[in-house]
Order: C-alpha cells, then structure tokens, then sequence
C-alpha cells in the first residue's frame, strides 16, 4: 500500500511529485493491491516516465479549466432557483462584448498550451524515433495469433511470448503482423503499437531497471484475445547475454515445421505445449535457436510479394 | 433444392449453443408474440396500419424511432449488465461466459446503442420537434422520411434476429478488418453485422437530406437562419454531417461486403489489400459520428436551460458559430483513433492539435450555458437536472478527451478501459442525458400530458449514479493497463473496480426498469397529467404555441417571426394565441405504404444475403425498388384538411385555453398545470 501510494504521489524513484494530481487520483485507488509493473503510473523507461508526467500535467491543466464550471453549475442552480426571489433577475440579459473575450479566450489559450506540449516533447519521443545515440538492439516482433514470436535477429536466437531485454540499453522493436491486427504493448516502458500484416511499425523503448513487466495486446483479435499476455524481463547486460547463449542451445530450432505450429490458432501456452509435449504442466515459454536468415523480411513477403525466404 | 430455399440457413442456427444464447432468443421471440398478442386483442392492427405505419405524418414518425430506439435502448442495456457481471467474476477465471459470446455481446452493445438506439433516438426528437420550431406542417419530403424509419427499423430487426438465428459479429462495433474478413471470421455474423449497418447508413444519408431540405426551405416567414432556435441549428450541422459522414460507412461497409462475397481484397492480408484504408475509411466516418451524436444534445441543453431559466439563451451567436466551427472541425481529426498506427509523430501531432481545437468552441457552449443560468430564474425539472448534471460530467469528459488527444499520452491508454470510460462519459451525460431530457421535455406536447415528476428524478439519479459508478472506476483500470473487450484478466488489482462497476450497471438496469415504471403510471394518470393549453413549461419556441398534442397539420395559420425566442415574445406582447381570422383547406401528405414495404423488403434483403439465399435476395430487392418506381406514378399524393374541420379542432382549443387558469411558476410540477404558467417576476 505504502509503495502504491509512493508510486501515485510521484514519490517513486526520485522524481519530485505533482502532488496535488497524484493525491486525486491516489485517493481514487482505495485497495492495497500492489499495480507495479503493469502501468506507467510506475515506469521503468524513460519514455513511460514523461507519459506519466504529461498526464500529471494535464490533469492539473484541465482541473484548473473546469474548475470555474464544476464551482459555478452548483452556485448558479442555488443561488438563482426560482424560489429565491432576493437574487437579481435579467430575463433579457444576453450578451456583453468582455465576456465573449473570456469565453473564447481562456479556451484558445489552455489548447495553445497544450499544443507546445504536443508538438514539442510529445513528437519527440513518438514511438519511431530513436532515444539514444548509441546503437540499439533490434527485436523483431512477429503477431501471430494469440501470442508473439520475438526475434533477435543480430543473434539468430527467438522467443515465444517471453521478452528479454538488456537494462539500459536502448530497443528497437520492428514489428508485423502473421495473422490479424494487434497492439504491442509494455504499459510500465511506454507507447503501444499496431502489427499489420505486409507492413512494418517501429517502436523505441528504454527500460533502465531490472524487473518483470507486463506485456499485452490491446487490439481484441479473437477467441484467445484475453490470454495474450507475455513477461517482459529487464536484466543487467551480462545476464542478458547469458539469456541469449541459452538460446543458441535449445533444442528446438526456427524452421518451416516449428513455425507451422506456431502459426495456428492458439495461445502461447498451447502452442509451447505442442512444441514441448513432454515437459509437464507448467512449461517455460519456448526458445528457439537457428532462425534463418530474413526470417522477418520472409513473414513481410507473404504479404507484399517481395523476395525473401517463406517460412511456414 | 433445400439449399436453393433456405441458403446457408440451418437447424444448426438456432440458439441452442448456449443457455444464455437461449434464453436470450427466447425473450425475443416471446416478445414479438406478446406484442401481436395484444395488438390482436386490442383490435389495433387497422389502427396501427392507417394511423402509425403507413404514416407519413413527421411527428408520428419521430414518436416511431424514439420506440424503435427504446426497445434497442432496453436490450443493449441488459448486454452491458451481462458484460458488467463477467468482468466482476473474470480474474484469473473464465466466468460464466465463453469468449466467443462475450465477443458477440460487445460488439452487438456497441452496434445498437450507436447505430440503433442514439441515432433513432435523436432523429426522432429531431422529427418530432424540429418542424414545429420552424413553423412548418411537415418536413419537406415526408414519403422519404417515412421510408428512412423502415430502414433503421429494418437494421434493428436484423439485430433482433441475430439473437434468435445464428451468430452475430465478434469484430466489435467497428469490425476492423482483416479480423471480420472471411479468413478470421467465416460465420454469418459479420454478415448480419455489414447489412445491418448499411441499411441504417442509408436512411441515415436520406434523414440528413431531408432535414437540411427542410430546413432551408421550410422556415416560417420572417425566421432568417439566425432566428432559429439552436435546437435548429443543431439539425442543420448535423443533417450536413450526415451528408458528408454516413456515405464512407456505406461505402466501406460495402467494400468488405465486397471482399466477403464476391473474393475481393480490398481489406485483406493479401494480395494487395489494406486494412489502414478501412480504418480510415470507417473514422472519416466515425468522427464526424461523434458529433451527430452530441450536437442534438448540445441543441436540447440551449433549448431546455433557457426555458427552465426563465432567461434568453446567453450569446446566441456565439452559440452558432460554435455549433458550426465544431461540425466543420469534426472532418479534420479521424486519425486520432489510430494514433498507434505507425505514421510519423509529426502527422500524429497535427491530428492532435486539430483535436484539441474542438474544445474551444465546446468550452464555448458550455460557458454560455452556464451565463444563460446567470441571473435567471432556475426551476429544478428533470430536463434542468439532466443539464446540470451534463455540464458537470461532460466537462470531465471532455478533459480526458483532451488528454486522449495528445499522442504522447494516447499511446498508454489506448485501446484500454480508459479510453472505454472517456466515450461513455461523453455519450451517456452527453447524448443520453440530452435525448432523455428531450424526452421529458416534449412528450406532454406529444401527446398531451406530461410524464411523472417523482419517477422522472428517480430515473435521473438512477441513470447519474449509475454513469458514476460504472464508468469513473473504469478510467482507473484502463489508466493500470487494462484492455477493452477482455473476457477475463489476471491482474488482482483491477478487481475491486469491476464490482463497483457492476454496482453501476445495476443502477442503470433500474434506470431502464425506472422507465418503464414512469411511463405505466404517467399513462394511467394521464388525465390528471393533461397539458391540453400546449405550454406547460412557459416555452419561448414555436411549438410551445399550438395545442397538445399538437393537430396534424400543425399551425392552423403559418406564423409570421421576428425574432430569436418568438412564441416568448408574442406572450409579452400580448399577441400570441390570436384566432386567425379566417381558415382555410390544408393540404397535407397523403399516407403511403411504400416506408412500410421498403422496411420489409429492405430487411428480408439483408437477411437473405446474410443466408445466401438468393432468390429470397432477388425477389425483396424486386419488392424494394418497384414499391418505390410504383409510387412514383401516382399522382394523388396530398388530402385536404377542410376548413371547416380545422376551424372546428382550433376553436375546440381555443375555448379551452380561455379556460385554463394559468399556474404559478412553483406550481410547474403540480397537477394544477394544465399547459399554461405565468411569467416570474
């Protein structure tokens, strides 16, 4: 609870707090349920950090907006009821030049202050531009339906519904689609983004603290929807790598059979059963090693036509 | 031969895959069966023909959609109490209904209460109210308006026997390809879903034609376009809005009607299409949408706070070009739904500023609304209640909706809970609030009595508690990452909310049951209730001038304006209610079957293609289209009213509003208001 309540006053890790926003909306969260790592409201990027501070921003912004109507329905509603014969009566009152500045005015000027916020910090951090000026890693995502297929393709390594990435490094996610549309999501490292069959989104995400983070897709694409949930895991560099050399030794490898289980309709967890008949009841979700060469720019072919290995 | 006769259609479609699915077709039916049991045991089925469904009369058509919207009202509320329930007993377990039901009641939630109940509601009210601020005896191509009821009629019914044959649509309200194409979705449903949606996007087209029509060539003398009452004006920017919006649903409807038929690829995967030209197509639409939905409540408001405040509308003109700016506004800003689509930032920062943009002119409104209060003299009615209680909830609403504009943010909360609690926040204080004030506000001119108070409030805070307590707790969850559209979830901490949630829903459900009550006993009491004088509220509008209900050909005499607000000036003037000197013959449109045919043939066409049967296709579309070259021949499409009859329905009224003792202002509420209130001091 106490952490919550840390997380919602910006308490968290540092940042100096917005506080009046966060003790609204804390007041808001009256259970003792712990919500870190599913939400931006506690960030583990740089990107989900400024989200969560544009929204403390704006909540207060727009509080201050509607603050005079909020005040003012209640007051007129008493003050002017129609059994009040002392308050004054202008039946025909129905204009008066200053006001008309007001009411158009103090509207013009909060959505000109919202949009420096727009065009300025907001654009610079959209998801296809890129955060740092060292060199990212590439992660090339594939949705299939109802899970994802992560592909590193600098290390010819793959992952069914499990991502891995290196804490302070910058990611960079290419992302398509082998079935329906969906919308890549890490709520506690920042934006979301479609996957569309034939066509490629990009998406640049930090995480600079280790942990376990929610993953999903928000876009409803069918009778698995509710279960395409993955893990995100944030290690320090040296574990990522050892994550990886595991990869290189698994067993079961990328090619055309593999990826035709893959490809059908199931969740992640029926799928890593059909590619892991016999490891019991609670499978770790599937590593791949041997991913062919174009394996991504192959999945984009299918669709576009365009030379490339067809896997599947 | 059994295929050439029913198509795809088998035993294997009857709701007999789940016990829900069941019962729900059950009620269906057993309603359909009660509602001709009693209109048989009524004797009604030659009054229902003459005087209702061959009617081409605009307030008989308005009462007709408001019904239609009603019943869709009730059922789309029971799916949402159903959802609510689930989601309370989703976390970590797959409740009480699988996926695929779960997906359907969604989507079919969604289809009715934007396509089947808000838009019959508010062209109802439009219907119904519009023409008798104008001053006019009728809209200006009545035939067509009745033609445009049996179409969305002939959607609803297709909604309704979705329930009772086969499986409606799992691709949500909006049906985003490639998911509704015949690789992810080979079932009837998307099928059901596309013909549904296109003939109501086709009566839609004609309603905003006819009302545009009517508007510019049917005021009474003397009103300019800026002496029309907003409500109006209202009707003008959105009859455009339905001009320039309804045909890209039509349009992309079709297309991936064409897709799932005829095996083209406009939408699919492969082969060329693209599913980003749907989704543009279909928000090129959908936005301008929004505002066909808020701008009639946005017109009900201006009317409803200036009658209960005793006090002319603050800065009318401010006002139009507010109503104006935001329907022009309203084309520029369809790429925000999709800001996760992959353009660039930059394109995403211009959608988003264009957006935020719509806020002026609605901070506007709002403002004025709340100067039209300043200095009035306020009474408490429902539809005062409604406006109040709208200004505050849709300030709010309209605060997330900036903070959904920006990008940056949009990115986090898209497709989750949040987004889901901001739309509703909008369309319940916004357009449901509007069109239930609007009810409450002209049904004693409807039909000449006035609804009861006590259940009106109760309603009021049955609808505004349960918008509260359904919808505030879900902008948290979606703010904790929660998606749309989940039939079950994992994360405890979203499940304190989905009771509260579910709390809402049951308040609603009482709002809906709270109706009902409301108009039983407003109709047993209804003598007691009657309004015969015609202005119960002390009205500033022309409709408020003529009897309740109103007679058929509306003003015995064409008034003459000179002013915003003419009925209330010619009560100060001492010259309203005058006899007309002399009367004359009124011609009026004469009924016709073609609405009734075109319902009917239009519906069994989307059935049929829906089942792939196709000579049942050939034969409605023959019905369909010769009702309408048919009618074309005949020539004697007016009846006269004569003179004499109108003399008489007139001085009958007359002599009764020369009897009727005015009530004080406080007395509004009471039975001794018959239809006539005296000014306040």
């Amino acid at each position: 609870m106490t952490r919550l309540i840390r997380i919602l006053a910006g308490l968290n890790r540092g940042r100096p707090g917005l506080l009046l926003p966060a003790l609204v909306f804390s007041g808001l969260f009256l259970t003792g349920c712990d919500a870190g790592n599913i939400t931006f409201l506690d960030p583990a990027g740089p990107i989900a950090s400024m989200q969560r501070h544009w929204f403390f921003l704006l909540l207060i912004g727009l509080f201050v907006v509607i603050l005079p109507v909020l005040i003012g329905v209640p007051l007129c509603l008493w003050r002017y009821r129609a059994g009040n014969r002392k308050a004054d009566f202008r039946p025909n009152w129905d204009f008066a030049l200053p006001l008309e500045f007001l009411v158009w005015g103090v509207p013009a000027v909060v959505v000109v202050l919202f949009s420096l916020l727009v065009w300025g910090p907001e654009r610079r951090f959209s998801p296809e531009r890129s955060l740092t000026d060292a060199p990212p890693l590439a992660v090339d995502v594939v949705a299939l339906n109802w899970k994802w297929l992560f592909v590193y393709p600098d290390s010819g390594v793959a992952s069914l519904d499990h991502l891995v990435i290196p804490q302070g490094r910058e990611v960079v996610f290419r992302l398509t689609s082998d079935s329906t549309m969906q919308s890549f999501f890490i709520p506690s490292l920042g934006s979301q983004i479609y996957a569309m069959a034939g066509m490629v989104t990009h998406l640049h995400l930090l995480a600079d603290r280790p942990g376990r983070f929610l993953g999903e897709n928000t876009q409803f694409n069918g009778m698995g929807f509710q279960n395409q949930k993955f893990a995100v895991d944030v290690m320090p560099g040296e574990a990522f790598d050892r994550w990886i050399a595991r990869a290189h030794e698994s067993p079961l490898r990328l090619d055309a059979g593999t990826y035709r289980i893959l490809r059908k309709e199931s969740t992640g967890d029926e799928a890593a059963k059909a590619l892991k008949p016999d490891s019991g009841q609670k499978t770790a979700m599937p590593q791949f090693a041997g991913v062919p060469e174009h394996f991504f720019r192959g999945i984009l072919a299918r669709y576009t036509g365009a030379p490339g290995r067809i896997p599947g | 031969m059994i295929h050439f006769l029913f198509g795809e259609l088998g035993y294997n479609a009857l709701p007999f895959y789940s016990a829900i699915a069941t019962v729900a077709a059950s009620v269906v039916v057993l309603g359909a069966v009660v509602v001709v049991g009693s209109i048989t045991w009524l004797r009604g089925w030659r009054a229902l023909w003459s005087e209702w469904l061959t009617s081409v009369d605009h307030k008989r058509i308005g009462i007709m959609y408001v019904v239609v919207s009603f019943v869709m009202l009730a059922r789309a509320v029971i799916e949402a109490c159903v959802m609510r329930s689930q989601q309370a007993v989703a976390y970590d377990s797959p409740g009480f209904i699988p996926p695929e039901h779960f997906a359907q009641l969604f989507t079919t939630h969604g289809t009715i209460m934007i396509f089947f109940m808000a838009m019959p509601f508010l062209i109802g009210i439009y219907n119904f109210a519009m023409p008798l601020q104008l001053g006019a005896r009728d809209v200006s191509f009545p035939v067509m308006n009745s033609i445009s009821l049996g179409l969305t009629s002939a959607g609803a019914v297709l909604m309704m026997i979705s329930l009772c044959l086969g499986k409606f649509s799992t691709g949500g309200w909006t049906g985003y390809p490639p998911y509704t194409e015949l690789s992810f979705s080979p079932g009837v449903g998307v099928d059901y879903w596309i013909w549904a949606l296109t003939l109501s996007s086709l009566g839609n087209t004609m309603t905003g034609i006819n009302f545009a029509v009517t508007i510019y060539k049917k005021r009474a003398p003397g009103m300019t376009l800026f002496r029309m009452p907003l409500f109006c004006w209202t009707a003008l920017c959105i009859s455009i809005l339905m001009i320039f919006a309804m045909p890209p649903l039509t349009v992309a409807t079709l297309m991936l009607a064409m897709d799932r038929y005829l095996d083209m690829h406009f939408f699919t995967n492969a082969l060329g299409g693209n599913m980003m030209n749907y989704v543009n197509m279909f928000w090129l639409f959908g936005h301008p949408e929004v505002y066909i939905l808020i701008l009639p409540a946005f017109g009900v408001y201006s009317e409803t706070i200036a009658t209960f405040s005793n006090k002319r509308l603050y800065g009318y003109t401010s006002l139009v070009w507010a109503t104006v700016s935001i329907a022009v506004l309203s084309f520029t800003v369809w790429l925000h739904h999709f800001f996760t689509m992959g353009q660039d930032g930059s394109v995403n920062a211009v959608f988003g500023i264009a957006t935020m943009l719509i806020a002026i002119p609605t901070g506007v409104k709002v403002y004025d609304w709340l100067l039209t209060m300043f200095r009035g003299r306020i009474r408490l009615s429902v539809p005062m209640l409604y406006a109040s209680a709208f200004m505050i909830l849709f300030v709010v609403g309209g605060a997330t909706g900036v903070m959904l504009a920006n990008p940056g943010f949009d990115y986090q909360v898209h497709n989750t809970l949040f987004l889901v609690a901001h739309f509703h926040n909008m369309l319940i204080p916004g357009l449901l609030f509007g069109m239930l004030s609007a009810y409450h506000y002209w049904f004693p001119k409807a039909f000449g009595f006035r609804l009861n108070e006590v259940w009106g409030r109760i309603i009021f805070a049955c609808w505004t508690g349960g918008f509260l307590l359904a919808f505030m707790p879900l902008y948290i969850v979606g703010a904790l990452g929660m998606p749309r559209r989940s039939q079950e979830f994992f994360e405890a901490v979203y499940q304190p909310y989905m009771y509260v949630a579910l709390a809402g829903a049951a308040l609603v459900f009482c709002a809906l049951a709270s109706m009902a009550i409301q108009l039983w006993t407003s109709i047993r009491n209804r003598d007691s209730l009657r309004v015969f004088a015609g202005d119960p509220w002390n009205g500033r509008t022309l409709e408020w001038s003529i009897a309740a209900p109103p007679p058929e050909y509306n003003f015995a005499r064409i008034p003459k304006v000179d002013s915003v607000d003419a009925f209330y000036q010619a009560k100060q003037q001492r010259t309203a209610w005058r006899a007309p000197d002399e009367y004359f013959d009124i011609p009026l449109p004469a009924n016709s079957p073609v609405g009734f045919l075109c319902c009917v043939s239009g519906g069994a066409f989307g059935f049929a293609l829906t089942w792939h049967i196709w000579w049942a296709v050939v034969v409605s579309a023959l019905v369909f289209f010769g009702s309408i070259v048919l009618r074309s021949f005949n020539r004697d499409t007016m009846r006269i009213v004569p003179s004499g009859e109108v003399q008489e329905t007139e001085e009958n009224w007359l002599l009764a509003l020369s009897e009727t003792p005015p009530v004080a202002n406080e007395a509004m509420f009471t039975t001794a208001n018959r239809g006539l209130v005296r000014e306040p001091v």
